[in-house]
């Protein structure tokens, strides 16, 4: 493991205790009441599912790039998120919201996605006309979650979808935890099983062929890959933006650059991301708690302007 | 050896067969649009012909598998993209992709030997975006030496390329030849194919027209009928100027 994997481990280590301890009320673990049962109930639960949803975002964004070879892609591109979102939106919609149905619902919207997309790229496995699917997709999610809340039977059903899609880790139990985490894990190991594939696009697709790549299967492990991590990521937390784009750009320069490289660093620092952010969420003393969906927006929009203007500086 | 049994590719490859041998420098030339680069990468096995076949040492290309086939062919395309700005050593570690061994010794040895033939273990730590034209075209030719492939299959190397860059890729070419890897390129310029080729395959409206030696393959009959250009050649062999007439 490199010196990066190791910092950003040992960075998560110490904020995690850190961050079970802030919120609305400071818990100290010595004199609080029922300091236990906050921590171990709300706080870790929702600490860790933190950490799971920002390492599978992290990782998602990572590989995406490396496939579009472009640093601006995003996970959301391929309609996944957005497929998981319209699962999630009609779950409300019809009154199953349920802390067990709703996931479910998400995860079936990012496994039809998944599978459309499949279906759609073919066996060519051609880059282009994958993206235009995915893309294609991603409207025609969105499109269909906006229909759905324009149906909605009244303002109540509306704001509880709405509010819902703009993303949270408020209380979230330990089901949630054990409902993505393992499918965050396998994800990432898909991810993992397609990163030979990417380090050989960044010389274009004739030449990663040459050295025995094949399209076809990297695009199924990327789906795969994708599908799983961000799929689970919505399916607890709604959509969460920002996350995939900034963390791969943010760890990139230190790394040695091949997208294999940047999967393991992405991760943790998506991971350690959103842990930081939904802290602040916490912390922030407002009316109602800060969306994280919100809070990363926020942070994220002034964060990227700043990098095009550096490059636009650089290019100038 | 690797042969071509009557390739047909639509309107681009017609029933061309050609048998390349190994520790020999083949150029493919012809005029825009004559079918060179899809007869390349089809030798290279990236495109499936629609009827013939690209045998490799008497097995077809196509029964080989993708890994298999990666390390007998390196194959270098003509856009040159390096999509990320990674340092030079990475990059040329990429070729050892299909052996999948660049973090152990052998196939780091295999790095640092392809660096060291082409000039680049001072630049070994530079990213891309800081080399010139001549050093990046070095290190992605380095890409392709690091996977110790029989057969270098490279489109256009020596474009943009100045006339000290070209001769010093070339010699790269012909050491890894005399050490009998078969290098077959594609090449525009044919004062270049003329002096440094074993061989010429000339190619127009997706056939093969020409094929043997330089001087026999690029004679000034054949670049007037393929060419429509009348010219002749100038100087002694091994150092022609092609002047039109």
């Amino acid at each position: 493991m490199n010196r990066l994997a190791i910092f950003l481990i040992a960075a998560i280590a110490i904020a995690l205790p850190l961050s079970l301890l802030a919120g609305r009320v400071w818990v100290d673990p010595a004199s609080t009441p029922n300091a236990a049962v906050i921590l171990m109930e709300l706080r870790l639960p929702r600490g860790l599912l933190a950490l799971v949803v920002g390492a599978g975002l992290g990782a998602a964004g990572a590989a995406m790039q490396g496939y579009l070879r472009n640093p601006l892609a995003d996970p959301g591109l391929f309609g996944i998120a957005p497929g998981a979102a319209l699962g999630a939106v009609l779950s409300l919609w019809l009154g199953l919201g349920t802390a067990l149905l709703l996931p479910a619902f998400a995860l079936a919207g990012a496994a039809g996605a998944m599978a459309l997309l499949a279906l759609i790229a073919g066996r060519t496995g051609g880059i282009a006309l994958f993206t235009l699917a995915g893309m294609m997709l991603a409207s025609l999610a969105g499109a269909l979650s906006s229909l759905i809340i324009s149906f909605a039977p009244n303002a109540f059903a509306m704001s509880e979808i709405v509010t819902w899609l703009m993303g949270a880790l408020t209380d979230r139990s330990w089901n949630d935890f054990w409902l993505a985490a393992p499918l965050t894990a396998l994800g990432i190991a898909c991810l993992a099983m397609a990163g030979r594939g990417l380090d050989a696009l960044t010389l274009g697709e004739a030449a990663a062929r040459s050295l025995g790549v094949e399209p076809a299967r990297l695009q199924f492990w990327l789906i795969a890959g994708v599908g799983l991590t961000v799929g689970a990521g919505v399916a607890v937390a709604g959509i969460i933006g920002f996350v995939g784009l900034i963390v791969p750009h943010l760890v990139r320069p230190l790394t040695d650059r091949r997208p294999s490289s940047l999967l393991g660093p992405s991760a943790l620092a998506g991971a350690l991301l959103v842990l930081l952010a939904d802290c602040l969420c916490r912390i922030l003393p407002l009316v109602t708690e800060l969306r994280l969906g919100i809070a990363l927006s926020l942070l994220g929009a002034p964060f990227f302007l700043a990098l095009l203007l550096k490059m636009r500086r650089e290019l100038a | 050896m690797l042969e071509a049994r009557t390739l047909s590719l639509g309107e681009r490859l017609r029933r061309v067969s050609a048998q390349l041998d190994a520790g020999q420098i083949t150029a493919i030339c012809g005029p825009n649009g004559a079918g060179k680069s899809t007869l390349l990468a089809s030798l290279a096995g990236l495109l499936a012909a629609q009827d013939g076949s690209v045998m490799l040492d008497g097995t077809p290309l196509q029964g080989l598998t993708a890994r298999h086939r990666a390390k007998a062919i390196g194959y270098l395309p003509q856009d040159g993209q390096v999509a990320w700005d990674m340092a030079v050593r990475p990059l040329v570690a990429l070729g050892r992709l299909p052996h999948g061994d660049a973090a152990s010794a052998q196939g780091a040895a295999a790095v640092e030997r392809a660096l060291a033939a082409l000039d680049l273990a001072a630049l070994a730590q530079r990213p891309v975006s800081t080399l010139s034209g001549g050093e990046r075209a070095r290190a992605l030719l380095a890409r392709v030496l690091a996977g110790e492939p029989r057969w270098i299959l490279a489109d256009e190397p020596l474009a943009a390329l100045d006339l000290g860059h070209q001769l010093a890729l070339l010699a790269t070419l012909r050491g890894a030849a005399k050490a009998g890897t078969g290098v077959v390129l594609v090449l525009h310029d044919l004062a270049l194919a003329m002096n440094h080729a074993d061989r010429v395959l000339v190619l127009d409206g997706g056939e093969v027209v020409a094929d043997g030696a330089p001087e026999a393959a690029l004679s000034p009959a054949i670049i007037e009928r393929v060419w429509g250009v009348s010219a002749r050649w100038l100087g002694e062999p091994g150092a022609r100027a092609l002047v039109a007439s």
